[in-house]
């Protein structure tokens, strides 16, 4: 195990391509927490399972993390990640396939996939970056922006009830399913290692702050460091959640495993037996 | 399959079998009337021959699933029809600047929208060409019967991986339902393409840099350790993200646009009959072209100097073929199940040099010989 203080160094050195630094990234802005989470599963996962790691990706600033990874890297279209990534599990089922989308990306433009994908049960592990609003093009409604919140589009606040992305994965069929946020650092990197080692559909939620936008339109918030606060006094565990009356939670993030099953057959393990069963 | 063989195929059956001998392993698609056979024959035939099959959530995520598939290694293909071929169209864009092979096969319907369902059209042929938004080019085949469809799937494939570019096989509802008698090649006869993968290793392997008068750059597969970004972003040789860097963005959209049109030599295919001597040619493709053939015989029988070029190749257009025969007829007739399309590339192309006369029929029906005899009299005149 490697020494914390030396995470950031260590971490960009071995699994970055450091030649595309400085990120692109808003200052303040989640997904460089984001991506610190993920190599530091793959620190712990061993170079192994980076060596035989896809990353795959939408669009909009969510879409950009896997950019600096140096691995193999697709940077599709919006909401079109899950197919692609998809048809990578299919020709390669040894290989881990990770996705990384926003939540437009994965909830409105790309739901369509993202429930087919749940229910195929196939080999993917997928993380959403949830900032609550749309954030490329500079601030507007997303299927995550509370109601009532004053957006770009939502000029008299957002008269539409929002997802609940964990609730919708464990009706579509997902088998493995955990919510974070920034705050929860090393939290999130248990449930990321837990997810690229699950081997049916897996999803890690991280919610994340936008200073720039969502601390705009949404939280009233400028300052990463105040977003991170919210974060940490509304998170809410499942254990603790599930004592508390709606009215209670109403407002909170509540985070924390919510589904591991892992005896659910895979879709390409289902594959492999068709092809067995038929005598290829 | 064995080869050397002779079968009664529908074009759908020897489209997929001519696939599955080019070495397509992946077929992604969604169901949608007149192409659906395509994928119920490959569900059966691809996981006997160690491929994969998927029937996708929707058009949109078939065509991605295509180009990931290509990707990972494998040959690829979907097969769609009007609608969904719409639907595709930012998929084929995507494939386009990531330079992925791929085929993609549309049995064209009447349109537009939902359309005639069942009915033949060439309606999509220029969507085809100009269908997803900004620039570049792409290869298009049309073939006229099951022999056909055997043999230009195969080479569809073949040209995807030449050229890293998506070949589009424009197939019409009639060329795909008919049932013909396909002859199928000893396996030593076919030419079969296969991708070219790095020879270099990944520390110098530079994924969208083409080796001195070479178009395109070898391709490696995920998980083969080349570390490449597949990018859909305007990216340099590197496929890294340029932002506002226009040399770059002009560079590489001259790259991709110029390795299809400065090749349209080796690309064209077409085929001639009876333009020896002929003053007014027939210009056709698909199943329209079946109708023109029979036109031109009973012209003949009249006595009016008349042949056919039948166009295989639709994209890239060839210019100079067009040129070079509206410098020895009179008239060139054209007859399509459109409103006209082609015809627009053979005006363009014959500059004026011969008279060009557009033959369409739209409503979902073939042309009647006697539609197209009716023009070349007119063009006679």
């Amino acid at each position: 195990m490697i020494q914390e203080e030396d995470f950031e160094h260590i971490l960009a050195k071995k699994y970055m391509r450091t030649e595309l630094m400085p990120h692109a990234f808003c200052s303040g802005c989640g997904i460089g927490i984001v991506e610190r989470i993920i190599l530091m599963a793959f620190e712990e996962l061993g170079e192994e399972e980076w060596r035989r790691t896809v990353f795959v990706s939408g669009i909009g600033c969510s879409g950009w993390t896997p950019l600096y990874f140096r691995s193999d890297v697709a940077h599709t279209l919006h909401g079109r990640a899950l197919p692609f990534a998809t048809a990578v599990k299919l020709a390669r089922p040894e290989l881990n396939v990770i996705v990384i989308m926003g939540d437009g990306d994965a909830m409105a433009i790309g739901g369509n996939h993202l429930i087919h994908a749940a229910r195929r049960n196939i080999g993917l592990t997928t993380i959403v970056v949830t900032n609550m609003v749309y954030s490329l093009t500079g601030g507007q409604v997303a299927p995550t922006t509370p109601e009532g919140a004053v957006t770009q589009t939502t000029p008299y606040g957002n008269i539409e009830p929002n997802f609940n992305l964990i609730e919708l994965m464990k009706a579509a069929g997902a088998t493995y399913l955990a919510r974070w946020t920034t705050y929860h650092v090393m939290q999130a990197k248990n449930s990321v290692k837990k997810a690229i080692k699950h081997k049916g559909f897996s999803l890690v939620e991280i919610i994340s702050q936008c200073p720039t936008f969502m601390g705009r339109y949404v939280l009233n918030k400028a300052d990463p460091r105040d977003i991170l606060q919210w974060f940490k006094e509304n998170s809410v565990p499942i254990g603790v959640a599930s004592s508390k009356s709606p009215e209670e939670l109403k407002g909170k993030i509540i985070v924390g495993e919510f589904l591991h099953k892992p005896e659910v057959l895979e879709y390409t393990e289902r594959i492999r037996m068709l092809k067995e069963r038929i005598g290829r | 399959m064995p080869g050397g063989e002779l079968r009664l195929m529908t074009g759908y059956d020897a489209l997929v079998e001519g696939s599955i001998i080019a070495g397509c392993r992946f077929f992604a698609g969604y169901p949608i009337t007149p192409s659906t056979e395509i994928a119920e024959r490959m569900s059966s035939r691809l996981p006997r021959v160690g491929g994969v099959f998927i029937q996708m959530e929707d058009e949109l995520a078939s065509i991605m699933a295509v180009i990931g598939a290509s990707w990972a290694g494998l040959k690829s293909m979907t097969a769609t029809s009007g609608p969904g071929f719409s639907l595709m169209q930012e998929g084929l864009g995507f494939a386009v600047i990531t330079e992925t092979p791929i085929v993609v096969v549309n049995v064209m319907r009447g349109g537009p929208s939902t359309g005639l369902v069942t009915l033949p059209s060439q309606g999509d042929v220029m969507q085809a060409r100009w269908g997803s938004h900004g620039d570049y080019s792409v290869i298009a085949l049309a073939p006229w019967s099951s022999q056909e469809m055997f043999n230009l799937a195969i080479k569809a494939f073949n040209l995807s991986e030449i050229y890293r570019n998506p070949v589009i096989v424009l197939s019409d509802e009639v060329v795909a339902h008919i049932r013909e008698p396909v002859r199928i090649p000893p396996v030593e006869e076919i030419e079969i393409v296969e991708r070219k993968r790095p020879s270099v290793p990944p520390t110098d392997f530079i994924p969208y840099l083409p080796e001195p008068g070479e178009w395109v750059s070898p391709m490696p597969a995920f998980g083969d350790g080349y570390n490449v970004l597949v990018e859909s972003v305007m990216h340099d040789e590197f496929g890294h993200r340029i932002g506002m860097g226009q040399p770059i963005a002009e560079r590489k959209i001259k790259r991709i646009y110029y390795k299809i049109e400065k090749n349209v030599d080796k690309i064209a295919m077409h085929e001639e009959r009876e333009l020896g001597d002929a003053d007014i040619a027939v210009v056709s493709y698909g199943s329209a072209a079946r109708s023109s053939l029979k036109a031109i015989k009973d012209a003949r029988g009249l006595g009016i100097k008349v042949g056919m070029l039948r166009l295989i190749t639709l994209w890239p257009f060839y210019d100079k073929l067009m040129e070079e025969l509206s410098e020895r007829v009179r008239a060139i007739v054209v007859p399509e199940m459109n409103m006209g399309k082609i015809v627009r590339e053979v005006e363009r192309a014959s500059k004026g040099r011969c008279k060009v006369i557009s033959v369409p029929k739209v409503g979902g029906v073939l042309h009647s010989p006697d539609e197209i005899l009716s023009a070349i009299k007119f063009a006679a005149r």
